[in-house]
């Protein structure tokens, strides 16, 4: 396959910069896995420090893969030689794997996330373990166990959760993209947030096997990219069935990179494009700020000049998705986390002898997680707790089912539905982190598709106060195809209208880039 | 700790015993019930292990399909509907032995349900209703180190073999069981005997019970005659042999019974069994009982049975203990009751090779029931044990009947090949059993028993015919053994009349 940029706006001439499939032609054009892994390196060494995406960097083994991948002459043919961030929620064989959490501090798991093991069978470079809130709840990255990460947008705002180490690290020049994991929103919402496209596949579509999981109901890993194409290759590499996930759907490993590519020619003519007035709509704008409604309304619009019929659709039970998520994924999270114990691995507290095993499991448990994990265990334990079950669980998945059907009922008037991703722009670090509630806001427009399991993906339409804007493209379960095709002309359309890549409009962008290529 | 009792025919002038059983069956699949992994019993402790059955986070459940197959044929075997749509679920509680914090099991939505087993206690027929039979996987194994109990408490250390974590268990759990009376003991072993002929005709277990192959939990209680509410109820757990299912019933109601008849109330409550002493001792209260949170598990999708591959497998069930034994006791001829003695003392299989191998039925059961039951019963094993195989048994009854032997010289034969030296036809080679022809010897032999035993002689001639039988054992000694005795007895006759 000859790989030509497809976005011919400006290419880059620093590597951290690059797209990926700028990286793929410089590889053809004779540049070296190892050169670029070490200019990401570089960048990791210098920025990191303040920018807090990464929770394990071995550059060594980074910098060996590379030159591997080089000797072995496969370095530009497909993903071969392109380095990838993982976030720290998926194992790696041999490699730290927290999850973000104390509990797990010094974990090497003995194997390999179906995800990281088709991405290490594509040659592409482990850059190293990004950044999460821990156990991936959370919207800021702020619940991490180990550091804080900054929005490179504003080193005061936060990079969005739970996938907010991969979405600071690729907006940030860390890294050229990243696998997130999505359960209410958490590879959507920091892409929104960070000015990325992300994409969470159709529940099934893409291995959860070696993902730590969280809901497992809801849990998708996902790409996280600079460009709608960008995503969609890494899509294609981490998609399709897997024999270890009973859930995994048995469908051929969709065609993407091919419906973005066709997307960003411009052309929309006879797609229906549905806007959830539930989501942001007329009545429902509580809580959303303005400039994201206005980048929003521009960015249908924008829909409609290529083509699209845009019509309002009605979705009542969308406004019941927080507070049924709010349930289904603690209850889930508090028998997944019933492993974390202390008998075989991680973190033990208080075995010395004197205590009996109930309470070396507890001290472990109270030392080893979070109060948000805990917090969303006892909420789950007392959700399932007899007596109650069919009041909050049992409710909460009639909810879910109730979801399906507003969706579906939209699909059969539009193929895709459209919102804002998140009401409102990155916000500040440390406004939200004692309000649960506002914090769990910040997924409103992001549950209905995690609870539906179809798929959804994130793509920039602008800047609100200086900060990123992101829109959301849901469509129906195994059509995300159309979620890449629609993203593409919106991405296409708006850049041509710039005259730049969204991300170039990154503050000190140029100037970071100088420093990292020198 | 001594419970005081109540005799066991005196709990029955005013109790009344329910009993019933949950059996635990491990399948015999080649691998776990979620993953990959070995069965084999025996292995190093935790060998036999992977990601996915050492619960490390990520690692996902695959279900075993033979294990689901296993089930729906016990089910089937057992009379049950076949759910054609259900789910596992997860029972969470906290417990090393089980990896990921909770056993992957089925609770409301098990793979089997209404079904029953009719067994025969003394002629009688007891129907066992079955509640239902599902699907779960095993647990870990504890080793209690130090204490003297090879309890958690006053333990050292406590080491954890997780190779039967994830081996696939079918829960068999029956309804209630009234009515028994003083026959409960033996209509709970009865039960749980019939059970175990069923997964072994059905091929699906080794059945083990000495390795927990197979393991009842049974329930007990006891209410006044003519009550119309039951009474509490215990439940014995792990007891490990048919003869402990028959104790454990019978201890349990005389305890219950002493218990009640002071005034008191039983307690509901988990108890242990004790091989040793055939007495159960109180182990976990359940009125501490964890609330174990059943959901859905959401790793696994929904098992639904194609009706049509169901009703394959029942067409293809093989014929079952119940029938074989009603065809069998035609065939060869005996009452219900002589079959149920050849059920009890395990020689149906035995005595249906033996008849395969040649023997009759006739000569085939009265080896296995006698001499060999004698032989088993001396040594302290299973008839089955033995180191004889229905084939030797078959040629030893041949050579019975050939006259080449005669059964005292056949129990000789017998010695040789328990003791190794080879078949019975070798063995009367090697060891000079054969029954001596009207040779010189026996004839020598003959008339020297009539000139040592003149006055028997002339009692004979005299037509005292029946006093022959004097000079006979004279012959037989003086051959030590190897001498046909009717044939001793025509050539006497022939001198003396």
């Amino acid at each position: 396959m000859t790989t030509t940029p497809e976005n011919e706006v400006r290419a880059s001439t620093d590597v951290t910069s690059m797209t990926v499939t700028e990286l793929q032609a410089a590889l053809q054009d004779g540049a070296t896995s190892a050169e670029i892994t070490q200019a990401y390196l570089d960048r990791i060494a210098a920025d990191d420090d303040v920018l807090g995406s990464y929770l394990h960097v071995d550059p060594a083994a980074a910098v060996e893969r590379a030159a591997a991948i080089d000797a072995a002459g496969s370095a530009g043919s497909g993903l071969a030689g392109i380095p990838v961030a993982l976030k720290d929620v998926i194992v790696t064989a041999g490699v730290p794997t927290t999850s973000g959490s104390k509990i797990l501090e010094g974990w090497k798991p003995p194997y390999d996330a179906t995800v990281a093991a088709r991405l290490g069978a594509a040659g592409t470079v482990l850059l190293g373990k990004t950044n999460m809130d821990e156990f991936a709840m959370g919207s800021s990255t702020e619940n991490s166990a180990y550091r804080i990460t900054r929005n490179p947008w504003d080193p005061e705002r936060i990079p969005g959760g739970s996938s907010g180490g991969s979405s600071a690290a690729v907006a940030g020049g860390l890294a050229p993209w990243a696998i997130g994991t999505d359960t209410g929103g958490s590879i959507r919402q920091p892409a929104a947030l960070t000015g990325l496209v992300g994409h969470k596949p159709t529940y099934g579509s893409v291995s959860r096997f070696g993902l730590i999981a969280f809901s497992s109901s809801l849990d998708q890993a996902g790409p996280m990219a600079r460009t709608v194409l960008d995503a969609a290759l890494l899509h294609e590499a981490i998609g399709g069935h897997d024999p270890l996930d009973s859930t995994s759907i048995d469908a051929p490993v969709p065609v993407l990179a091919e419906a973005a590519r066709r997307g960003a020619g411009g052309d929309l003519t006879g797609l229906k494009v549905g806007i959830v007035r539930e989501l942001g709509g007329e009545g429902h704008t509580d809580g959303y700020e303005p400039g994201v409604l206005a980048r929003v309304a521009e960015a249908v619009a924008l829909l409609e000049s290529m083509g699209a019929e845009v019509r309002e659709v009605s979705c009542p039970a969308f406004d019941l998705a927080l507070p049924a998520y709010y349930l289904i994924a603690p209850s889930e999270a508090s028998s997944n986390l019933s492993r974390f114990d202390g008998v075989r691995y991680g973190l033990r507290v208080g075995d010395d002898g004197s205590r009996d095993l109930d309470e070396v499991m507890a001290l472990t448990r109270e030392r080893g997680f979070g109060a948000e994990v805990k917090r969303r265990i006892i909420l789950g334990t007392y959700a399932l707790s007899s007596g109650y079950y069919d009041a909050y669980y049992g409710q909460a998945q009639k909810v879910r089912t109730l979801i399906s059907r507003d969706f579906s009922a939209a699909y059969d008037e539009v193929d895709v539905v459209v919102s804002p991703t998140t009401p409102t722009v990155a916000f500040p670090l440390g406004s939200r982190v004692d309000d649960p509630v506002a914090m769990y806001a910040a997924d409103l427009c992001t549950l209905p598709a995690s609870l539906a399991g179809v798929p959804a993906i994130s793509v920039p339409c602008g800047l609100s106060d200086g900060l990123p804007v992101g829109f959301q493209i849901m469509a129906p379960a195994l059509a995300d195809d159309r979620c890449y095709r629609v993203a593409a002309a919106l991405e296409s359309a708006q850049d041509d209208a710039r005259g730049s890549r969204f991300l170039d409009q990154l503050p000190h962008r140029d100037a970071q880039a100088a420093g990292g290529a020198a | 700790m001594s419970d005081t009792l109540v005799g066991f025919d005196e709990v029955l002038t005013r109790y009344e015993p329910v009993i019933g059983l949950e059996t635990h069956v491990e399948l015999g699949t080649a691998s776990k019930m979620f993953c990959g992994c070995s069965t084999t019993f025996g292995a190093e402790p935790n060998t036999q292990t992977c990601p996915v059955c050492l619960g490390l986070p990520g690692s996902l459940p695959v279900a075993n399909a033979a294990a689901i197959e296993s089930t729906i044929r016990i089910g089937l075997a057992l009379g049950c509907r076949i759910a054609t749509w259900c789910r596992f679920s997860r029972k969470n509680y906290f417990y090393p032995d089980i990896p990921k914090g909770f056993q992957t099991t089925q609770y409301d939505e098990p793979l089997c349900t209404a079904g029953h087993l009719d067994v025969e206690v003394d002629g009688e027929t007891y129907r066992v209703e079955i509640e239902r039979v599902h699907l779960e996987e095993d647990t870990g194994k504890n080793l209690h180190v130090g204490g003297a109990t090879g309890r958690i408490h006053g333990a050292d250390h406590s080491l954890i073999d997780y190779n039967r974590a994830g081996i696939p268990l079918v829960e068999i759990v029956t309804r209630p069981i009234p009515g028994a009376g003083a026959k409960a003991p033996e209509v709970a072993r009865a039960y749980v005997t019939e059970l175990r002929e069923i997964l072994l005709a059905l091929g699906v277990s080794e059945v083990r019970m000495e390795q927990g192959n197979l393991r009842s939990d049974v329930n007990t209680s006891l209410a006044p005659i003519g009550s119309l509410e039951w009474g509490t109820r215990t439940e014995t757990k792990n007891v490990n042999s048919l003869r402990s299912v028959e104790r454990a019933v019978r201890f349990e109601m005389r305890r219950q019974a002493a218990v009640l008849d002071a005034g008191e109330r039983v307690l509901q409550e988990t108890r242990h069994f004790h091989e040793d002493t055939g007495t159960t001792s109180p182990g976990r209260s359940k009125e501490e009982a964890t609330d174990y949170r059943y959901f859905p598990e959401p790793d696994l999708v929904p098992v639904a049975p194609d009706e049509e591959w169901v009703a394959k497998l029942a067409a293809m069930l093989p014929e079952l203990p119940a029938a074989r034994r009603a065809r069998l006791s035609e065939e060869w001829g005996i009452s219900p009751t002589e079959m149920a003695w050849l059920v009890n003392a395990g020689a149906v299989e035995l005595v249906s090779d033996t008849v395969a191998a040649g023997a009759s039925p006739a000569d085939a059961r009265k080896w296995w029931l006698g001499e060999l039951a004698r032989r088993a019963n001396d040594a302290g094993v299973d008839l089955a044990e033995l180191a004889v195989t229905p084939a030797q048994v078959a040629e030893l009854v041949g050579l019975v009947a050939a006259g080449t032997i005669n059964d005292q010289l056949a129990r000789q034969a017998l010695d040789g090949v328990l003791a190794g030296e080879g078949d019975p036809a070798a063995i009367v080679e090697s060891r000079g059993l054969a029954v001596m022809g009207e040779s010189d010897e026996l004839v020598g032999a003959v008339e020297a028993a009539i000139e040592g035993n003149p006055d028997v002689a002339e009692k004979v001639r005299g037509g005292k015919v029946q006093a022959i039988g004097a000079l006979v054992g004279a012959v037989m000694k003086t051959t030590r053994g190897k001498a046909d005795a009717a044939t001793v007895k025509r050539m006497l006759e022939e001198r003396l009349l």
